[in-house]
Order: C-alpha cells, then sequence, then structure tokens
C-alpha cells in the first residue's frame, strides 16, 4: 500500500474523524444513537451509500457540468438512498421500522455530500470510494461510541441486553434521563473532542 | 470546463432518467416482499397481544401464518356495533378517517378527546376475533396521540369481556427510555387479568399517573413514570375507543351474548 493510499484510508479514523473533526454528520449522530443496534445499522446504510455515491460520482466527475454540480450530487445520493431504504424494507424489515424515517435522512448526511464535493470530484473512482469507505469507518466509530454510552447509560442495556438491572426492574441502577435524550449525545461528543485534542494536540485548531 | 446548454439539459435528462429507472425497478421489484413483510408483522402483533405468542418467542413466518389463518377479521359499523357483511381487504379504516365520505367528526372532540387527537372517526372499525380454545377473545386497533406521535397498537380482551388480555403498540415515536417503554414487556405484562368495565358497563380501565396510590387495583394500570404525556395519551385513547363513539356498540353486542359472527 503506497503511503497515499494509506493516507486516505487512515486519516478519516483519526486525525480527520469527519464528525470529531470535520464536524459532519452531526444530525445523525444525536438521532440514531439511543440504541446501539439502530447505530450499526445506520453505519452500515451510510457505508454503502457514501462509498458507492463516491464512487460513482469521481466516475462522472469530468461530464458533470459545473454550473450543476450539486443537484447531480445530490441526484445520485437520493437514489442510493432510495436503493438501501427499499432493500432494507424487503430484508430487514425490523430493523428498518426502527430507523423508520432517519434511513431517509441519510441524504442530507453532511458527510457524504462533503466527501462527493471535496474528494471525489477530484480523484480518480477507486481511490474516492476507498474514501468514501474510511469516512464512513470514521463516522461509524463515533456513532458506535455516542450508541453504546447512550444505551448503557440510558437504559442500562447493551444490543437489547440488560446490563445495569435499572430500578424500573427492582435493580439498583437508575437511568439517566439525559442519555435518552439528544443532548445526552452533545455531551459524549463533546467529550471526545477533548480527549482526541488533548492526546493529539496537533489536530487543535489555531485561534 | 465549459459545456454547452444543450449539453446541459442532455446530461440532467439521461441522470433522471437513469435514477429513476433504478430506484423504481427496484422498489416494484421488492414490493411483494416488503408488503408480505408488512402483513406478517401486523399479523405477529395481533397474535401476540392475543396471548397466541409469548413475546420474545421465535416463530417462523409459516407458523404465524398458520396461526393468523385461525383468526377472523371482522368489519363492524361503529355506531351500532353491526358486523358488516365487507371484504376486510377493501377496508382502511386508517385511510377512511381522513376522508369526509367514510368518517365522522369525532363528537365531544373539545371536552373529552382532545389529548387523543384523534378529530375523526372512521365509520367502519376493523376487530380481530379470535376462537382458539382457551384463548378467546377479541383484538381492537387503536390509537391516539402521545408525545411526539400518534401511537398506534392493538388492545385485546377476552371475548366475554371480563378481563384484558394485553396490550401493544407496533409503530409510535415516543421518547426511548421514556415514553417508548410503552412497548417494554415489563410494564405491558401489568395488563393482562386487568377487569376493563364495571358491573354497570362503564369504563374502569384507567392508567395512572406513575407511582401514584391505586383505590382500584384490579383496574388499573401504573403509568410511565417520567412519561406523564404518553401516560395521559395512553389513557384517554382507552377511555375513546372502549366508549361509545369507539368500539362501545360492538363490545355491547358481545356482553349480550350475540354471537359476532351471527
Amino acid at each position: 500500500m503506497d503511503k497515499q493510499t494509506k493516507k486516505i484510508l487512515v486519516d478519516p479514523l483519526y486525525v480527520a474523524n469527519p464528525i470529531t473533526l470535520q464536524v459532519l454528520g452531526i444530525c445523525s449522530a444525536l438521532a440514531v444513537t439511543t440504541k446501539l443496534e439502530a447505530a450499526l445499522v445506520m453505519s452500515a446504510a451510510l457505508t454503502f451509500v457514501l462509498t458507492s455515491s463516491n464512487f460513482i460520482i469521481s466516475a462522472l466527475r469530468n461530464r458533470i457540468p459545473g454550473s450543476i454540480r450539486i443537484i447531480t450530487q445530490l441526484a445520485v445520493i437520493a437514489s442510493l438512498v432510495m436503493i438501501a431504504d427499499q432493500v432494507m424494507r424487503a430484508f430487514f424489515f425490523d430493523v428498518s421500522k426502527q430507523l423508520a424515517v432517519y434511513v431517509g435522512l441519510i441524504i442530507t448526511n453532511c458527510i457524504v455530500m462533503g466527501r462527493a464535493e471535496a474528494f471525489a470530484m477530484a480523484n480518480p473512482p477507486l481511490r474516492s470510494a476507498l474514501d468514501g469507505f474510511a469516512n464512513s469507518l470514521g463516522y461509524s466509530i463515533i456513532l458506535i461510541y455516542v450508541a453504546f454510552f447512550r444505551e448503557l447509560l440510558g437504559s442500562g442495556k447493551v444490543m437489547g441486553y440488560q446490563i445495569l438491572e435499572t430500578t424500573r426492574a427492582e435493580g439498583w441502577y437508575t437511568p439517566n434521563g439525559l442519555m435518552v435524550l439528544s443532548p445526552g449525545a452533545f455531551f459524549l461528543i463533546g467529550l471526545f473532542i477533548w480527549v482526541q485534542r488533548s492526546i493529539t494536540p496537533e489536530i487543535q485548531e489555531k485561534d | 470546463m465549459n459545456f454547452s446548454n444543450t449539453y446541459i439539459i442532455a446530461f440532467v435528462t439521461l441522470l433522471c432518467l437513469v435514477c429513476s429507472a433504478a430506484v423504481s425497478s427496484l422498489a416494484v421489484g421488492l414490493k411483494p416482499r416488503q408488503e408480505a413483510n408488512k402483513r406478517l408483522d401486523m399479523a405477529k402483533q395481533v397474535l401476540q397481544v392475543a396471548g397466541l405468542v409469548e413475546p420474545g418467542q421465535e416463530v417462523s413466518s409459516e407458523e404465524i401464518e398458520e396461526m393468523f389463518a385461525e383468526i377472523e377479521l371482522l368489519v363492524i359499523d361503529r355506531r351500532t356495533g353491526e358486523v358488516l357483511d365487507v371484504d376486510p381487504d377493501t377496508v382502511d379504516p386508517r385511510k377512511a378517517a381522513k376522508d369526509p365520505e367514510t368518517s365522522t367528526a369525532t363528537p365531544d372532540y373539545k371536552k373529552r378527546y382532545s389529548e387523543t387527537q384523534v378529530k375523526r372517526l372512521p365509520d367502519q372499525l376493523e376487530v380481530y376475533v379470535v376462537n382458539v380454545e382457551g384463548h378467546e377473545s377479541v383484538v381492537l386497533p387503536i390509537h391516539g396521540y402521545g408525545l411526539w406521535t400518534t401511537l398506534y397498537g392493538f388492545l385485546a380482551m377476552k371475548k366475554d369481556l371480563s378481563e384484558v388480555v394485553g396490550i401493544t403498540y407496533y409503530e409510535h415515536g415516543e421518547t426511548p427510555g421514556l415514553g417508548g417503554e410503552v412497548d417494554n414487556p415489563a410494564w405491558k405484562a401489568q395488563w393482562p387479568g386487568k377487569v376493563p368495565f364495571r358491573e354497570d358497563g362503564t369504563l374502569a380501565l384507567e392508567v395512572l399517573k406513575a407511582g401514584a396510590p391505586q383505590t382500584r387495583p384490579e383496574s388499573q394500570i401504573d403509568g410511565l413514570s417520567g412519561a406523564t404525556i404518553t401516560t395521559v395519551g395512553v389513557d384517554s385513547m382507552l377511555e375513546l375507543w372502549l366508549g361509545e363513539h369507539g368500539y362501545g356498540p360492538f363490545l355491547q353486542t358481545l356482553e349480550g351474548g350475540a354471537v359476532p359472527n351471527g
């Protein structure tokens, strides 16, 4: 693997993480992270959409007229999202019921259009697909981290299995109500950003 | 790069054609599967609420189909409670409620039922009747507003109306961990065995604010803590659907001992 490929693959996981460094995709990081299972499915759906949208847009990049490039990207992304949604409804009905409207909202996920505009429009298809895949992984890591703690602290469960016995079921753990609401995700993401920038001072923004 | 206007228009047209062809062919191709999933899910919910399937029990789709075939789906006239000779496939109470031709504005809406946000009631309702031995019950589709969204569910009662068999919500968007606990099996476990009606036929079943002292434990349900509005929503839903403007007239025909499919 040459140096550049490695950079494309590894950077989005940590030093250029789409959520904590580029601050993209925050909306879904709040919306679908109350349960780990939903976060996993969301991550899988986003990985599919982002990898293929980057590939398709990059393959078309020399043919897309600059004046209508955004709407072209959007049309490609929206089609892919609908395809993902239809497939999920047919084969993973239970999970798609849980995610409901959020699958459709991948269209508005800033990461997808951000990568299409910033990377796929200027790089060859395979490299763009790799970039899309790596960014999805970076996104997934944060989503899984947030969802794990929100589900554990908010309802005492992990993947739907009871870990901490809650007071509602005569246990000892009083669920943290903040964690099930969206602000809980802000605290967790903020905490991550703080810790990450303390460990790696180079990524701190200059004032 | 400079592109001519003709190129741009041709590009857009082609793009739209390709995208829409891909999406629509997939949607059409997968439709039967999706519809089957939906029907199966509904059937499973009905079986669960009627106590034929234990929550968490793994059942194959064939088993569900088989058990569900034993369940009768009746269409009733909401106001008279009479069973109508109509094909249930042609009736969609959810759609009917939106059409003034097939629905009526909810009587006493402002005074009594505003919390449910059910502004119109369909003239025809659906009822599932379970005739499996030991599980004779009626399953009533109910809905009403909670905190964020309308909750859709089923309430099952013994055919002689002596007790509740179960409740379930198959579609809602309440806060997970708070109002979303309406689908928590531990909370739903309170319902079976409750007495829905008093001797004089008035509604006894009610959902109290979480932790409130129960004066009639045989008919009262402890609400969801941290979800007062969802709790109130569930309670007013019972009042509406079990009352005179909901399934009341139909339930009376049951109490009178009439055979509902007669």
